[in-house]
């Protein structure tokens, strides 16, 4: 058996987790996932701006920090960090952490492939829209392949203490030791499935240990030192979930099924690089205190083709906000909406969108909102998006006015008004699957 | 009777693109029946009203007493698109648990 945690759900997420969960129990291998979507275009300006830049930045100082005890423990460390730039992430990490071996896995990074692919006819539609990549070729920001958990598998073979990925998928990072710990093949359909799973339920970080959960949460224990998720796994594919013991937050058959439908489309057909899993297979069972036992997982063949994470700049957007008070807060607030929209019209200003949201109203659920008969008060908050930011910008110099010139109590403007943001957009498609070559670097 | 979804189901919600993921569990693995009966595809539309401009689509997991919808362009754009305070869409899941469903009291033991 050996044991995989997650210690980090997205870049941002808590810096306490990962060190607890090599300081607090047993634990072979700890996986660290940095990447959004959209988290490869910020690393992609960040590199541009300096060559040395383009990785997760919060992740060399971290394994500064626990070196020691990696090294006493044998723990290895499984992160897409890595970012567009791993090879300057793993010499950081070198630098900070000189007594660990590092490795890279290469080749997930296609931008500078893009017009070769483009004329040997491969289209890159958008699989949201169907359209051409052409059509958004100059704004494009970063291109890489999502990468399985193979290569991941064999940077574990080189004797590495640390594997750095740049766009590995989220899953890969967890069936990567299974695979090279228990030498599963690429045909182990039902164990990559299973594998892969097993990512799935950790890959969110405390999202399946009490994090975020509806169920019950308000008997939830001890948030404040919430353990984070923990695979007990086994050379068979079967699995258990669970946390260190003394740690807060809840492993149950409600925290384990709520993050199994996190972001789930087809059921049937979960789609990696390494398999396509079926989590109608699933078979659940509480087997103990904080320990759910995950078996009976089916798995396909994976498919032909790889998927691309493009980004690409899709113009501006600024959003403000206002708050109302009693009495009449939400008609105040409406008012001032329509007098916005006609000063906009006024200056002849266009948008792709303005949109308007009554905070404390209905902003979350919409018509599904329970309804309210008086409310103390209300934040509106209305954002445009466009291609222009000129416009962009002089919409964010048309809220603070109101508090001024339009309906009485305005208040909550103390930020001032709104920063001009650029909007990088997600493209995801499809290439062939042979186009993508990976390949696995010691970084001295 | 009708009872609210929340004393029987919870929820998570997430994004799928411009798509909501609306995973909605019962408590009780004897209760998925009255969420596979009720709980259909144009009623979650019709919970949502205007907020969702596209299809729902929804997907059975007996094995977890669960249903999977999907709420096509339902999040404003979706990711950095969307001018939307709940972007992602991260509390659709508990917006549907206000839906009022219809079950027998025998159901219910």
């Amino acid at each position: 058996m050996i044991r995989i945690a997650n210690g980090q759900g997205f870049w941002g997420d808590w810096l306490e987790a990962p060190v607890r969960l090599v300081e607090q129990g047993p634990l072979d291998y700890l996986t660290l996932d940095y990447l959004a979507e959209i988290t490869m275009s910020i690393v992609q300006k960040q590199k541009q701006a300096d060559p040395n830049m383009g990785y997760a930045r919060d992740f060399p100082p971290l394994i500064g920090r626990i070196a020691k005890m990696l090294k006493e423990r044998q723990v290895k460390v499984i992160a897409n960090a890595g970012g567009v730039n791993p090879i300057a992430c793993a010499r950081e990490v070198r630098r900070l952490a000189p007594s660990l071996k590092v490795a890279v896995v290469l080749g997930d990074d296609v931008y500078d492939k893009l017009d070769a692919l483009l004329a040997k006819g491969h289209e890159m539609k958008s699989m949201d829209t169907g359209e051409p990549l052409t059509t958004i070729r100059d704004q494009i920001q970063s291109a890489n392949a999502y990468i399985g958990a193979f290569p991941l598998a064999e940077a574990l073979a080189t004797g590495a203490d640390v594997v750095i990925t740049g766009r590995s998928t989220d899953t890969a990072l967890a069936l990567a030791p299974m695979v090279h710990e228990y030498g599963w093949k690429a045909d182990d359909f039902d164990k990559l499935a299973a594998g892969t799973i097993a990512g799935h339920i950790i890959e969110c970080g405390a999202q399946s240990t009490g994090g975020n959960c509806q169920a019950h949460w308000k008997t939830i224990p001890d948030f404040a030192n919430i353990g984070y998720p923990i695979v007990e796994a086994e050379p068979d594919g079967t699995f258990a979930v669970t946390k260190h013991k003394g740690t807060g937050g809840r492993v149950s058959l409600d925290t384990v099924k709520e993050q199994l439908l996190y972001e789930l489309g087809d059921p049937r057909n979960y789609i990696t690089p390494d398999c396509i899993a079926d989590f109608t297979s699933i078979q659940l069972r509480q087997e103990g205190e904080d320990r759910v036992r995950v078996t009976g997982i089916k798995g396909r063949p994976a498919t032909t083709t790889a998927k691309l994470s493009i980004s690409y700049l899709h113009g501006y957007k600024a959003i403000g906000s206002l708050v109302y008070s009693w009495p009449d807060a939400l008609y105040k607030a409406q008012v001032a909406d329509r007098i916005v929209r006609e000063r906009l019209a006024q200056l002849g200003l266009t948008f792709d969108e303005i949109y308007t949201e009554y905070l404390g109203v209905n902003a979350c659920h919409g018509p599904a909102a329970p309804a309210v008969e008086q409310i103390p008060e209300v934040q509106l908050r209305v954002g445009v998006r466009g291609p222009d930011k000129k416009a962009v910008d002089r919409f964010t110099r048309e809220l603070i006015p109101l508090v001024l010139n339009g309906p009485p109590t305005a208040t909550g403007f103390g930020d001032g008004r709104p920063p001009v943001r650029e909007v990088v957009a997600y493209w995801p498609a499809l290439v062939p699957k042979d186009l993508i070559q990976t390949r696995v670097e010691v970084v001295e | 009777m009708r009872i609210p979804l929340h004393k029987i189901a919870h929820a998570r919600s997430g994004d799928k693109g411009d798509a909501s993921n609306i995973g909605l569990i019962a408590y009780d693995e004897r209760h998925y029946k009255i969420l596979e009966r009720e709980v259909t595809a144009a009623r979650v539309q019709e919970h949502f009203g205007n907020m969702v401009k596209g299809d729902v689509v929804r997907y059975e997991l007996p094995n977890l007493g669960a249903l999977n919808f999907l709420l096509y362009e339902a999040l404003g754009g979706g990711g950095t698109l969307s001018l939307r305070v709940d972007a992602q869409g991260k509390t659709m899941g508990a917006g549907l648990l206000s839906m009022e469903v219809e079950a027998a009291e025998s159901e219910l033991q």
